[in-house]
């Protein structure tokens, strides 16, 4: 019996070692740690059954919802219920489907705007809060043509940039992780920063940083991507987010504010990759329309121009 | 060690790890996700004991630390789940002397596994864990664990039972 337990706290000991070798490892590597293969080498393998789960999983978790809604009919019929609780079903699915015809249009207009070629993809699965990071697994990979270091977007805005990629899936790092830093430029002045994360809890916020401490920003201020050497990670152009408030840090180097992102990291589900990035800087073309500037259409009606084209001769 | 007890240990692994990144972390719910790997190592480092335990949680951290959409150093959770494999097991024999142990077992996992995997992290200046990030995590995760163990500890036991007849467990 003793020697029993000396051989278990030996293969503890063993183990925790090993764990530990992993680790050191893996964290000096850094960016190109040499374990990058068994990342790789893992997500051809599991990468598929995440794919099947997911596709079990998301009607799963649709009818946990409609169940939950379908509180008071206890004194209808079963046959009622049953024809209720499919139709709901019904509704929702296709409420689902209509939610990302749309998410799927938006994206393509972003696309279209800033003429960046992307490949469609849905998330399928999410990190567990637990690792602290915000990385969310998408359902394409080298196969589509995703490589690391591509910018990841939606039709809101920017998602985040892959991280690694296999098979037929890729590990997309999110805007909002606090590892992530991406070059911005503000829409008014042209004034270039960088944002890092905060972590999706505290509502897709992001910390932004200028290099001027002597430049303006005020509230409502707009960020686009400013596009990284080589359109890694970052091509240019892509809508970040709007300044919520400015922290006064009078005398510092840098200037910093606090951001909100155009996207809701809380609910991602259709997203672009951009496989190949514009030719020319789009600027800011690709903005949503400034919601309080909309200027408002003044008609004005000539007299005789009020006839129409059919009534003229 | 039986080839039974390693099927059932790499299947329930699997389906742990699985519905863990595509449903559960998907909840709308605050603060950590329930954590189902871990209960499923906790469950049967319970009913197999230490050495089976170690082994288990090793095997199903390196899978965490592998399964994508990780992103942090490989073997954190492998570090994390041995000793949380190790220790649940040898709680065994004390599982006979009342009902609560296993449900203290599992708050204290929660909790030291998130705070042994943040300490890890710390080590390492890893820009992630904040004090914040921490305590915001740490209630959430023990409260869900506990609620989630109701149910899936009795089920690992039941497939235990069911897979092991002859009664080489407990």
């Amino acid at each position: 019996m003793s020697r029993d337990t000396r051989r278990t706290r030996l293969l503890l000991a063993l183990l925790l070692v090993t764990s530990v070798s992993l680790i050191t490892i893996d964290y000096r590597g850094g960016e190109r740690s040499p374990l990058d293969g068994l990342r790789t080498l893992a997500a051809a393998a599991f990468g598929p059954v995440e794919q099947v789960a997911a596709a079990i999983a998301g009607p799963v978790s649709g009818a946990v919802d409609s169940v939950s809604r379908l509180g008071d009919g206890r004194e209808e019929s079963q046959q009622l219920r049953r024809e209720n609780d499919e139709l709901t079903r019904r509704l929702r699915t296709s409420e689902l489907d209509r939610n990302r015809a749309a998410e799927l249009d938006a994206l393509l207009h972003l696309a279209g705007a800033g003429r960046y070629r992307v490949v469609p993809a849905q998330v399928i699965a999410i990190g567990p809060a637990q690792t602290f990071s915000w990385t969310v697994t998408i359902d394409a990979g080298t196969r589509d043509g995703v490589r690391p270091d591509m910018t990841v977007l939606n039709g809101d805005g920017l998602v985040g940039r892959v991280k690694t990629a296999g098979p037929s899936t890729a590990t997309v790092l999110l805007a909002v992780d606090p590892e992530s830093s991406v070059g911005v430029r503000l829409e008014a002045t042209m004034e270039v920063g960088f944002t890092t994360g905060q972590g999706v809890a505290d509502g897709d916020l992001l910390d932004l940083r200028l290099l001027d401490g002597q430049s303006t920003v005020v509230r409502g201020d707009r960020l686009v991507t400013f596009g990284s050497q080589g359109d890694t990670p970052y091509v240019p152009g892509v809508p970040v987010g709007a300044v919520r408030r400015v922290l006064g840090t009078p005398g510092s180097q840098t200037r910093t504010a606090v951001v909100v992102a155009y996207v809701d990291f809380t609910a991602l589900d259709l997203v672009g990759v951009v496989v190949e990035p514009p030719r020319k800087n789009p600027r800011d073309a690709v903005l949503p329309p400034r919601p309080q500037s909309t200027p408002v259409p003044t008609v004005t009606v000539a007299p005789g121009a009020a006839s129409g084209p059919g009534t003229g001769g | 060690m039986s080839y039974a007890r390693v099927a059932v240990a790499v299947a329930l692994v699997g389906l742990a790890l699985a519905l863990q990144v595509t449903l559960l972390s998907r909840l709308p719910l605050p603060g950590a996700t329930p954590d189902l790997l871990l209960l499923v190592v906790v469950g049967l480092a319970l009913s197999h004991g230490p050495g089976f335990g170690l082994v288990l949680g090793f095997c199903a951290g390196l899978s965490s630390d592998l399964v994508p959409p990780a992103d942090h150093e490989i073997g954190r959770w492998a570090f994390v789940l041995t000793l949380v494999g190790y220790l649940a097991g040898a709680a065994r024999d004390e599982t006979r002397r009342s009902a609560f142990v296993p449900l203290a077992v599992v708050a204290a996992a929660g909790a030291g596994s998130i705070l042994l995997y943040a300490g890890l992290g710390a080590l390492m200046d890893d820009a992630h864990v904040t004090w914040t990030a921490v305590t915001r995590l740490l209630p959430t995760a023990v409260v869900y664990d506990v609620v989630l163990s109701a149910f899936a500890i009795p089920a690992v036991l039941a497939v235990v039972r069911r897979t092991e007849p002859d009664g080489v467990s407990r």
